[in-house]
């Protein structure tokens, strides 16, 4: 039973003096993520239909290599913020939502990682 | 998790029926939301057929007469009968809003009240507001300053007083408040667009010494960036004021100071 006034449930634990900047990060990486999308569609919409080493000319060609990093990273970070906020909306109990927005940031670590290695092989490799 | 069905025991049911009396030519058909928590039955949806002839323009009215004239039991707060106390808040139609500035001609067909969406109802059309209430006493809505005062008013200026126009009007009727979905699930952390908009009204005074402290407060994933500009706030809010406005106004002023 809770007994607990309203003004001491609402005051709760007090606030965390933090949320601007998670909230700023997904704006600045969302504006980032505009001109970047646009160029990899148009990138790839060239490349369709080209064999394996066209493509790793482009991909190891003048700063693609850079932009293509730029793009997995900030994709894959803008993603794991949003994804954490659809979570902290609707799943309510502490334990599962803290194990999964844990999971959801080892998931977009792990695709960020693969797809960095992913462009260091096409860039590299013979 | 979020439930998005609703328990057993909230399951509306199809109440009484109230014919028009007889000899009424223009009538019209309000189904009523009906919760006594006396018998602990399940709520129910009551129709009455009101004669329009003998009654006022507004869903106030309408509802006024039904209390008068049919079912003396129908529970409902009212006070002003002219949108300045906030107190008859109803979704009326679908839409949050006051039943005293609503006219009942504006609605086709029949018109259904239900109480201001998910809060606990105490009876009938009346919610239990005490977390929003506290909520606002959270923020502190009054004049915080430090400088001590003059013999006369604190003075602003014609430009600082009119940033407050849009802010001062709100009645916290809580229309916009029970419409905001973020408020529906996470109601018990995020401080909805009602307290956000007052918050604003004080962080914009110019009188205000405190605004730094306000603004911490308020810097929080849950208090204040819940809000994700779903704007039902803004759509319902019967005085026309911008809750989201002031909402945006907030985090802009969280991110001047980073």
């Amino acid at each position: 039973m809770n007994m607990r006034s309203h003004l001491g449930r609402v005051r709760g634990l007090g606030s965390t003096n933090d949320g601007v900047r998670h909230w700023w990060s997904q704006r600045l990486t969302g504006m980032a993520l505009i001109p970047l999308t646009l160029w990899l569609v148009f990138s790839f919409v060239g490349l369709v239909g080209a064999d394996l080493n066209t493509v790793k000319s482009w991909v190891g060609s003048h700063g693609n290599p850079v932009l293509l990093g730029l793009t997995i990273v900030i994709m894959f970070h803008h993603a794991a913020l949003g994804i954490q906020v659809i979570i902290e909306d609707y799943v309510h109990g502490e334990g599962i939502k803290t194990t999964s927005i844990i999971v959801a940031k080892a998931i977009s670590i792990l695709l960020s990682a693969s797809c960095i290695l992913a462009v260091l092989r096409l860039t590299f490799e013979g | 998790m979020v439930e998005l069905t609703l328990p057993a025991n909230s399951t509306v049911k199809s109440g009484r029926s109230h014919p028009a009396p007889n000899g009424a030519v223009n009538c019209k058909t309000f189904r009523i939301y009906r919760y006594d928590p006396d018998t602990g039955d399940n709520p129910c949806l009551d129709t009455f057929e009101v004669d329009l002839d003998s009654c006022g323009p507004m869903i106030l009215d309408a509802l006024i007469k039904i209390k008068n004239e049919i079912d003396p039991t129908l529970t409902f707060r009212r006070s002003c009968r002219e949108g300045v106390c906030g107190s008859c808040a109803f979704n009326i139609d679908g839409t949050n809003t006051l039943a005293c500035t609503k006219p009942i001609s504006e609605i086709p067909g029949e018109i259904r009240i239900y109480p201001l969406p998910h809060m606990p109802v105490v009876k009938d059309l009346v919610p239990d507001l005490n977390e929003p209430y506290a909520q606002y006493r959270s923020i502190e809505p009054w004049l915080k300053a430090d400088t001590p005062a003059p013999t006369r008013e604190r003075l602003q200026s014609v430009e600082e007083r009119e940033r407050l126009d849009g802010l001062w009007e709100c009645i916290l009727c809580f229309c916009c408040q029970t419409s905001c979905p973020s408020y529906w699930w996470n109601g018990d952390r995020y401080l909805g667009p009602a307290v956000l908009l007052q918050a604003y009204r004080w962080i914009a005074d110019s009188r205000d010494e405190s605004t730094g402290d306000r603004l911490d407060n308020l810097n929080d994933p849950f208090r204040l960036y819940r809000c994700h500009t779903i704007m039902n706030c803004t759509n319902t809010c019967p005085k026309n004021l911008n809750p989201g406005q002031a909402i945006g106004a907030i985090k802009e002023a969280v991110f001047r100071r980073t």
